[in-house]
């Protein structure tokens, strides 16, 4: 793969729960060191997306290739591509019977097979990085939001992937822990990591992204930089959207 | 309740006790009329148990055939092979405990028990070599539990980790080869397996047995494969739904019906096999529970590192699901423990039966009381012992 072909080809996605038709056609393209931010009403299924495309979700139809690997249900096939797409959850999903370090060491040992003092060397790189070097042998219980959802993002970011996938990462945050997160993302985005991002967060979106999508009931409305979204929005749906979180 | 009041000292006077017996046994009229009706019931069945135990038994039918109690016809010669299992238990037990914790109580208690082993064993007519096994079992134990937090400092933990599960692995090889013999030892049936000795063997190997196949029963059981889906609902609904005796007699009686006669299942492993499906079928509703208490999240986050469903499995959703159903799986082994004395209905002697074909010698015709609660009193210790050793474990893998 040469650096410069996208890292994220998704193609008429289409998704059925049943009767009822969730994602319907959507198409993404994401370019390395991109940061692109889904946004759009709770049900609009952009979660549903974002979770197609480390395979949580399977899709009925259309074409999802990440780093030149197509999606598909051959399970060593999904599991090769989640070892290079990391994913940080609206409820952090920090394993509670593990500490900290033990949580972010887990997969580079089972699935990378490192040798154990490699993964903890890199783990408390990594949470240095998130700040939180002195909870390292903390269990995720005694922590709090913020701090777990910054222990998340360093486990998935200690397999070292080309992506990482955010499924409203704050959302399940209190408001003063909301930006401890975000300092951390935002650096992740400077460092230039790839990065799918679903959040309400406008500061974030208008910031750091550089794409903006608005996805309502199954499809890509529109498209846009963050600049044009937010000032200068073409669909009368962004417009309503836009006027009714700001 | 007692858990709930905090730590703190209470002054011991002649007036605390006052206030305590108001507050909790004399709060209201109603609750003094229950106090006292409650006191006078303890004192009616005290007294006759107490009368019973000091005037009417005669405990000499627990000494005569204390032997038959704990190894029955075990050969005489060769009941030093049953001390060296015990004394082997109690070291890489007290090993292991001085390991994971060090605790003063431990220590004391150990002393203690080993202080009234040494007291009781003359009255059951010990002599010498019994007072010498005893000490020794002791001094090990002590020892042990002194040098397991010294190994612990002094050891690369991974050493350790590695370590106790293969010296336990060693000793169950030890210990069966002690029992059948071979290698040197003079070979010794199943047939002279009795007494406590052979209720503790076929518990603690049914235990073994069960728990894993409980598990993989349970993890059939939600399986997306349909055929083993069905299989294990079929297992588990039909086991539940006999009784164990049955399945007792299935095994002990009629297997040997069935079976060509060149098979010769032998009797306890019969009984073994009989209680292992029996109790694996409960454990695997039991580990089931612990298994839908897993959120999906749990599921889904260690999916996304790319693990797979084996490591899944073993490394999230297991791990945190039989910690939530300790008490629930104690429980049933405690069951288990308890229903080996129905193998005495299938012909096997083992505490129970040892008891009752000891009650049938005509010396002892009408010594039940005695017998029975001797051998109840059994029981119950090592239920309690099993249902300590839960509590502590619960405590150990609690989640923080």
């Amino acid at each position: 793969m040469t650096e410069t072909t996208p890292i994220i080809v998704a193609t008429d996605v289409h998704k059925w729960y049943d009767a009822f038709h969730v994602l319907q056609g959507v198409d993404l393209t994401v370019d390395r060191q991109e940061v692109v931010v889904l946004m759009g009403p709770s049900g609009s299924g952009k979660s549903t997306f974002i979770r197609t495309l480390n395979a949580l979700e399977d899709y009925q139809q259309g074409q999802i290739i990440i780093d030149g690997m197509e999606l598909s249900h051959d399970l060593g096939n999904i599991e090769a591509i989640r070892r290079e797409v990391g994913m940080v959850f609206q409820q952090f999903n920090l394993f509670p019977h593990l500490t900290v370090l033990q949580n972010i060491t887990l997969a580079p040992i089972w699935v990378r097979r490192w040798p154990r003092a490699k993964a903890e060397e890199v783990a408390m790189q990594l949470l240095e990085q998130v700040d939180i070097l002195e909870q390292a042998h903390k269990y995720p219980g005694q922590l709090s939001g913020g701090q777990q959802q910054r222990v998340a993002i360093a486990r998935a970011l200690a397999m070292q992937p080309k992506i990482m996938l955010f499924d409203e990462p704050t959302s399940a945050l209190d408001p003063e822990m909301v930006k401890e997160v975000l300092v951390v993302m935002r650096s992740l985005a400077e460092s230039g990591m790839t990065m799918v991002v679903v959040t309400h967060e406008v500061g974030f979106a208008r910031e750091v992204a550089h794409r903006i999508l608005l996805m309502d009931q199954g499809t890509v409305v529109e498209e846009a930089t963050p600049e044009q979204f937010f000032q200068n929005p073409q669909e009368d749906r962004t417009k309503l959207f836009l006027s009714q979180i700001l | 309740m007692s858990l709930l009041l905090p730590k703190s000292p209470t002054p011991f006077s002649a007036s605390s006790i006052v206030t305590w017996l108001q507050r909790n046994l004399f709060s209201t009229w109603y609750n003094c009329l229950l106090t006292i009706a409650s006191l006078w019931m303890i004192y009616l069945g005290g007294r006759g148990l107490f009368l019973w135990m000091f005037s009417q038994a005669q405990w000499t039918v627990l000494q005569a055939n204390l032997r038959l109690f704990f190894v029955g016809r075990f050969p005489i010669d060769q009941i030093w092979r049953v001390w060296c299992i015990v004394l082997l238990l109690c070291a890489v037990a007290s090993l292991t405990v001085g390991v994971i914790q060090r605790s003063r109580i431990l220590l004391i208690s150990v002393g203690a028990l080993t202080a009234i082993g040494l007291g009781i064993v003359p009255l059951g007519g010990g002599q010498g070599p019994e007072m010498i096994w005893v000490t020794a079992m002791g001094g090990v134990s002590l020892l042990n539990l002194l040098l397991g937090p010294w190994l612990k400092t002094h050891l690369p933990q991974r050493l350790i980790v590695r370590g106790l599960p293969c010296i336990w692995f060693l000793t169950v090889f030890v210990v069966l080869w002690l029992l059948t013999g071979g290698l040197g030892l003079s070979t010794i049936g199943t047939n002279v397996w009795q007494g406590l000795l052979l209720t503790v063997l076929t518990a603690v190997v049914s235990i073994a047995l069960s728990f894993p196949i409980g598990v993989l029963l349970a993890l059939g059981r939600r399986s997306p494969l349909p055929v083993i889906r069905t299989l294990s609902v079929l297992y588990i609904e039909v086991i539940r739904g006999l009784p164990l005796i049955g399945v007792l007699f299935v095994a002990g009686v009629m297997l040997p019906l069935i079976l060509p006669s060149q098979v010769q299942l032998d009797a306890v492993l019969r009984a073994v096999c009989g209680l292992t499906l029996f109790s694996a079928a409960y454990l695997a509703e039991n580990v089931r529970g612990g298994l839908q208490s897993i959120p999906q999240g749990q599921i889904e986050a260690a999916k996304a590192l790319g693990l797979n469903p084996v490591l899944v499995l073993g490394l999230v959703v297991l791990p945190q699901a039989l910690r939530s159903v300790i008490p629930a799986i104690v429980g049933q082994f405690i069951g288990l423990f308890k229903n080996t004395s129905l193998l005495s209905i299938i012909g096997l002697v083992e505490l129970t039966g040892i008891s009752r074909s000891i009650l049938s010698q005509p010396r002892f015709i009408g010594r039940h009381g005695e017998v029975y609660l001797f051998i109840g009193l059994l029981y119950w210790l090592f239920c309690y012992l099993m249902s300590l050793g839960s509590r502590r474990l619960e405590r150990q893998l609690s989640v923080k």
